[in-house]
């Protein structure tokens, strides 16, 4: 009975992690572009800027600083993201490649306030 | 009001799916109801715990420490689900039986009973975080109708808890014969919907490639804030814009534990009839 135990719990996790080490040695880590990095602020449940235009076809990073006291939560739909941001904190989201157009994301915490368009060209 | 309903709504639909398969799943198995309540409990508190502490586990890991979080918690629950249905297709058949005739099972009913326990309390802690930080937002605030927010917050709150026990009870229905194939599928589509969710933060995290970005978009159809689309994202992982490598962690652990379930059945059937 033990080794039934034994050999069910192993077996899943010895698939899983060996999977995931396969995939990570696969595909190694690629190293961003600093150009490809973006800024946002969150103040007064406001996005600052409420627009960021970005190269189409490279994955990017933004950088979201929340000067708030209070949590946000990025999230766009469009964008497959949604990320909570800590109260006077900072996240850190990386997105894309995208195609080019127009991705609008929002804060769930503060929707009527906090919108922001990510525009891909 | 509505708009605060909505959300916690959300946050706490997940949860209550999970943990209405769950307690349906676990019914015959002794003493599930006290697991299922410690579960509950560990992860409310620990829900509170990681919101106190979203600053701290947000900026661990040059500021990844959210996805590595959520990735850990959701690998973990994919582990204990694939482990209770591998599990269960050894035992099962024995616990459909009849409940006087287990014997052995018993002792051995509470291993696999805490395995699916954690994982409630890793759902609750997940989701539940994320509600006890909005609602702390809301109650920092000073804006004028912070007890109608609140309010909405409780309505969303009980609307969760009821669907989550419409599943429970609606599974309590199923008749014994079909009962545990019924759950066991249930459970299988959770840990593979998890593991698609595994990806998704560990892309996010830029950790993983996405392989493609979005493989598709039923977005236009099939939203994932409408409640069909919440409900099918809950229950079977649905993801309206999927990543390549969600759909690879997905088949990966649909074919891993339903394996694992073919082969330890397989395996333990004819000793149990010889015994």
């Amino acid at each position: 009975m033990n080794r039934l135990l034994i050999i069910t719990f192993l077996v899943p996790v010895s698939a899983f992690s060996a999977g995931l080490l396969v995939i990570s040695l696969l595909f190694p880590h690629v190293a961003l572009a600093a150009d490809n990095d973006f800024e946002l602020v969150i103040r007064n449940h406001k996005f600052q800027p409420s627009e960021i235009t970005v190269p189409s076809g490279q994955k990017f990073k933004i950088r979201i600083e929340n000067q708030d006291d209070t949590p946000e939560e990025f999230e766009s739909h469009e964008l497959n993201r949604e990320k909570v941001i800590a109260a006077n904190g900072t996240a850190i989201l990386y997105i894309g490649p995208l195609d080019a157009g127009r991705y609008p994301f929002f804060g769930e915490f503060n929707k009527e306030t906090a919108q922001g368009v990510i525009i891909a060209q | 009001m509505f708009a605060t309903a909505i959300i916690v709504f959300r946050e706490v639909l997940e949860a209550a799916i999970i943990v209405g398969i769950l307690a349906a799943a676990t019914r015959s198995i002794p003493g599930s109801k006290r697991w299922l309540v410690a579960g509950l409990l560990a992860g409310l508190i620990g829900s509170g715990f990681v919101a106190a502490f979203t600053d701290v586990i947000g900026e661990f890991a040059s500021g990844i420490g959210q996805e590595l979080f959520n990735a850990i918690v959701l690998s973990l629950a994919v582990l204990m689900l694939a482990w209770h249905n591998i599990w269960m297709s050894s035992h099962g058949a024995a616990l459909a039986a009849s409940a006087k005739s287990l014997g052995k099972d018993i002792s051995n009913g509470s291993i696999g009973c805490s395995a699916l326990l954690v994982v409630v309390g890793l759902a609750v802690l997940r989701e539940g975080s994320e509600t006890v930080l909005f609602l702390y937002g809301i109650a920092a605030s000073e804006s004028s109708d912070q007890s109608s927010m609140l309010l909405g917050g409780l309505v969303g709150l009980l609307a969760g808890v009821a669907v989550g026990y419409t599943i429970f009870a609606g599974l309590l229905r199923i008749p014994m014969r079909w009962f545990f194939a019924t759950t066991g599928v249930l459970v299988l589509l959770l840990a593979a919907g998890m593991a698609s969710q595994t990806a998704h933060y560990l892309i996010q995290a830029d950790l993983l490639p996405s392989l493609a970005a979005p493989l598709w978009d039923s977005s236009s159809f099939l939203p994932e804030n409408g409640l069909p689309g919440m409900l099918l994202h809950s229950l079977i992982g649905y993801d309206s814009r999927p990543a390549g490598m969600q759909l690879v962690f997905y088949v990966t652990a649909l074919i891993v534990i339903v394996t694992g379930m073919k082969w330890v059945g397989g395996q333990h059937r004819p000793s149990r009839v010889a015994n």
